[in-house]
């Protein structure tokens, strides 16, 4: 079973001290991938001005750089920085690596003329054209993220000796949240767009388990046609996008993720303040119901921070932490890593009615449950 | 040149040796008591008494050359319209065991003069092929890994569907703001009791299922619902809580809708859903055919036409001028008459040509599902040709109609019910479920009803099938009460409720390994295979062996 770690803080923090919580859990993941996200990011030898879009991915060969290249100059990119990884890739086990990168661009003057909605929109489509480029061309680049602030890398391997291999100890990059997932993997073949966590439009989301229900979901959220609902190499990649639908289609409070993915039994909704409308949306929302077992971490652009269960509550996690910064982890040893000098006794574990959310301000962790009231004017 | 005698044979001349059945009766276990031929629905055997010769050997000429004995036996009778159905109601009444039917194992000869009077066959019953697509499909994504398998007995699963038009999200969040309306939908359990008659089926038929459904959903909390089929629902029935169990059909010949609209504002509750009948998998091309066999009082009356007399429905419904504009006006008239508050669909035999329904249905807002009944449905009453060669399977009519709305990103919103031939083989949990996975929000189950619940004889060997006729030996499809007092109603009530838990049980033992417990694993094709590479193509799952 795959394991995760998630941490917050107020302060940035190095992403290494979230792969040392990866080693606390190591009985769980088989090296068959690591996958890190960083929002927040700080970088020691750059001044990052927040709004420009950061770029991360892998280049396989020279000529897939000189066409990435290429690519973002057309579009009206200009490039401001670009990180200089320390590789060792003797640590790597894959041997076509050309380049990791991760750079900061500055966005086309023409989009001065864009709403946000607009600029995020075009954020979003040139991560997928990029991405498209590497497939077309047999999968010699890989794009993980294209957003403010978020960086996201992805490898093959143990998660410390991917990041030795990276460099990840020496400081130069740090981010107020820092997502890892450690895999086992049940995809058969190996592919890095498989590992956790997935990434649309500013959101992040990572899951252990197993989601039973892929194949529909899949099918229904290809039919949609959005440009960004694609891929799908891996069954957890689905809730990422069922979120993404959440928020940004839907615009339902973040609360209500959970009644999409796990929607509450009639009998129950009956009783619930909101029923009437929670039973449509359930019904609206049938075709996104998810099978676990599974336990998704995830954040948003504004740094909020969230878990859910599924609704069989057969996968483990813990919240702990105080105030200003919080961590979540699929087993109890990886909060201990991330954050040991914590009141243990208020350590919270999910259940599967539960959203436990983390405000950007991370002053306190918000236990959110099914069975409350949902933010929602419209539905009263 | 040898002397051959005259007989007489005709064209038509029989023996009982080119009769489908073939009655073998043991005389040594015969104690004669005449049950066997009082019970016969065809009258096909009757008690005779026979003389048999007895030679021997003649040494006195004072003793006759040969002796006689005469004994009592039961004989087959050879013509056509007393020819032994195979039901077996002899062999039931038999205290002795000394009757029964056995198919003809010889060549059946009935078969080729079986047009007596121009009339070619009709009969009840389905198409007269055992084989099933659907008893070939197998549920093979087991969860052993990172997904252990649930447990069926202690988990708690979500096996209900939804009966009703869903709207998309981004709709449905938009209309409930504005407070418009929202379309309604029914969560009902996906195996539905298929559309049969009042007229069809007999009274105590009608009330035992109907007393069985009542007990699944008040006492068992299995949302089982029934269709009515065209012909209306007795009037106590219309105004009683009982009706929101009920699918009331109507069809081309709109019998038993006189009783409907008189009833509308005594009604206490809405029922299930209104089925608005275009075809039927049986009989494609024809509308319902109540013969005048079972045109009782009691069925004349309900249908407002008067006793005794053949009522076909038209094939199509007369009063509009396209298909299209028809499914449009009736949907909304219908769905006006319940103040757009009961879901409304179109049920439509198995075709090449039903993605063109579906695809009318989607722009619709008013349908509420589409039914597609495949070529093994059942009937009443059919011609042969019509039920044997008539049609198209379910399951890739399914399929393709479900991967068409899936390709717009529609899947569910009109949901698909399946029918025809669910069940065929006494595989009624894994033929549903089959046919859910390849995208059906349900299925639709008739036949299987009158075998599980009244013990229907029935079979695709055309055993029994006369259906048609009214002499319905179990008392399922007659209107005559000296048969339908056969059945007793509780004890149908009770075989309902007894199969609808079988189903429920067995459901849960298809998804329990899957590891689905949360929603009906609707168009999960990833969890089904089949031993055949073209149909695996064809459905677009997986080929295994």
């Amino acid at each position: 079973m795959c394991r995760l770690a998630l941490k917050t803080a107020a302060e940035p923090f190095s992403p290494y001290s979230v792969l040392t919580a990866m080693e606390a859990m190591q009985e769980g993941y088989d090296g068959s991938g690591l996958g890190l996200l960083l929002r927040g990011l700080t970088f020691a030898d750059y001044r990052y001005s927040p709004e420009d879009p950061i770029l991360s991915g892998i280049a396989h060969t020279e000529e897939s750089l000189d066409r990435l290249n290429e690519l973002m100059r057309a579009k009206g990119f200009e490039l401001k920085y670009d990180h200089d990884f320390t590789v060792d890739l003797r640590e790597i086990e894959a041997k076509d690596r050309h380049k990791y990168f991760l750079r900061v661009y500055k966005v086309p003057v023409a989009w001065k003329e864009y709403s946000r909605e607009q600029a995020e929109e075009q954020l979003m489509l040139t991560r997928v054209a990029l991405r498209l480029d590497g497939e077309t061309h047999g999968g010699d680049l890989t794009v993980f993220s294209f957003w403010p602030e978020v960086a996201m890398i992805k490898e093959v391997g143990w998660p410390l000796a991917v990041g030795n291999a990276l460099g990840l100890q020496d400081g130069r990059l740090k981010a107020r949240v820092v997502m890892a997932q450690g895999r086992q993997n049940t995809n058969y073949g190996i592919n890095l767009y498989a590992c956790h966590p997935f990434f649309i439009q500013g959101i992040g989301t990572m899951t252990n388990g197993e989601n039973t229900a892929f194949v529909p979901i899949r099918d229904w959220l290809l039919g949609q046609h959005h440009p960004a609902y694609i891929g799908y190499q891996s069954d957890s990649e689905v809730f990422t996008h069922i979120l993404h639908y959440t928020l940004r289609k839907l615009k339902l409070p973040l609360a209500a993720y959970k009644h999409i993915i796990t929607p509450l039994k009639t009998e129950e909704l009956q009783q619930h303040p909101q029923g009437d409308f929670l039973l449509g949306l359930r019904n609206a929302c049938r075709r996104l119901i998810i099978d676990g077992p599974n336990c998704v971490m995830g954040t948003l652009p504004d740094e909020t921070c969230l878990v859910v269960m599924d609704h069989k509550k057969m996968r483990p996690c813990t919240v702990g932490g105080r105030p200003g910064e919080w961590a979540f982890a699929s087993e109890m040893c990886g909060v201990d890593a991330m954050i040991p000098d914590r009141d243990r006794s208020l350590d919270f574990q999910p259940m599967r009615q539960h959203t436990v959310i983390i405000p950007p301000d991370r002053k306190e962790r918000q236990i959110w449950s099914q069975f409350e009231t949902l933010p929602l004017p419209q539905a009263a | 040149m040898v002397p051959i005698r005259n007989i007489a044979v005709a064209p038509s001349s029989l023996t009982y040796h080119d009769l489908p059945w073939v009655v073998q009766h043991r005389e040594d276990r015969c104690t004669l008591c005449g049950r066997c031929t009082s019970v016969c629905p065809k009258e096909a055997i009757y008690l005779t008494y026979r003389r048999q010769r007895l030679p021997k050997m003649v040494l006195q000429a004072s003793e006759r050359g040969s002796a006689y004995r005469t004994f009592y036996g039961i004989r087959q009778r050879t013509d056509l319209a007393h020819r032994c159905i195979g039901c077996g109601m002899c062999s039931m009444v038999c205290p002795n065991e000394a009757i029964g039917p056995h198919p003809n194992a010889n060549d059946e000869r009935a078969r080729f003069l079986d047009t007596e009077k121009g009339e070619p066959i009709k009969r009840g019953g389905r198409r007269n092929s055992r084989e099933s697509l659907l008893d070939r499909i197998i549920f093979n994504r087991i969860s052993m890994l990172t997904d252990p398998a649930l447990d069926a007995g202690r988990h708690e699963f979500s096996v209900n569907t939804l009966l009703g038009r869903v709207l998309p999200p981004e709709e449905y969040i938009r209309r409930k703001a504005a407070g418009e309306w929202i379309p309604p939908v029914r969560e009902i359990f996906p195996f539905i009791i298929g559309s049969m008659s009042f007229g069809a089926l007999s009274p105590n038929m009608w009330l035992g299922l109907l007393q069985g459904v009542a007990y699944c959903n008040e006492v068992l909390g299995i949302p089982v619902v029934m269709a009515t089929g065209e012909g209306g629902c007795p009037p106590w029935v219309l105004r009683s809580k009982f009706l929101k169990y009920i699918i009331l059909q109507i069809a081309s010949g709109y019998f038993g809708w006189d009783e409907i609209i008189r009833a509308l504002p005594e009604m206490q509750c809405d029922p299930a859903a209104i089925e608005i009948k275009y075809g039927q998998g049986a009989k494609p091309g024809d509308g319902g055919l109540l013969m005048w066999f079972k045109v009782s009082k009691i069925i004349a009356r309900l249908r407002g036409v008067p006793e005794g007399v053949d009522l076909p429905s038209p094939p199509v419904h007369q009063t509009l001028y396209s298909i299209e504009e028809s499914v449009m006006k009736m949907i909304q008239t219908m769905s006006m008459a319940w103040n757009f508050k009961v879901p409304v669909y179109p049920k439509i035999s198995g075709s090449t040509s039903a993605k063109a329904v579906l695809n009318n249905l989607v722009r619709n807002p008013y349908a509420g599902a589409l039914l597609i009944d495949g070529i093994d449905g059942g009937t009443g009453a059919a011609y042969n040709i019509s039920m044997d060669a008539t049609g198209h399977p379910i399951a890739s009519n399914l399929r393709e109609c479900y991967l068409d709305l899936a390709a717009q990103g529609k899947q569910n919103e009109i949901p698909l019910f399946a029918a025809g031939g669910v069940g065929k083989n006494g595989n009624v949990t894994r033929n549903g479920m089959a046919l859910v996975m390849l995208g059906a929000s349900g299925v639709h189950m008739g036949k299987y009803m009158m075998q599980a619940a009244a013990g229907c004889l029935g079979s695709e060997r055309n055993r029994c099938n006369v259906c048609n006729i009214g002499v319905c030996p179990k008392g399922i499809t007659s209107q005559n009460p000296k048969l339908y007092r056969r059945l007793d109603p509780d004890a149908v009530a009770q075989r309902v409720a007894e199969t609808f838990m079988a189903i429920n049980t067995e459901v849960k033992k298809i998804m329990a390994p899957l590891g689905r417990s949360q929603s009906l694993p609707i168009g999960m094709s990833d969890a089904i295979a089949i031993d055949d590479q073209a149909a695996a193509d064809r459905l677009k799952i997986r080929y295994v062996c």
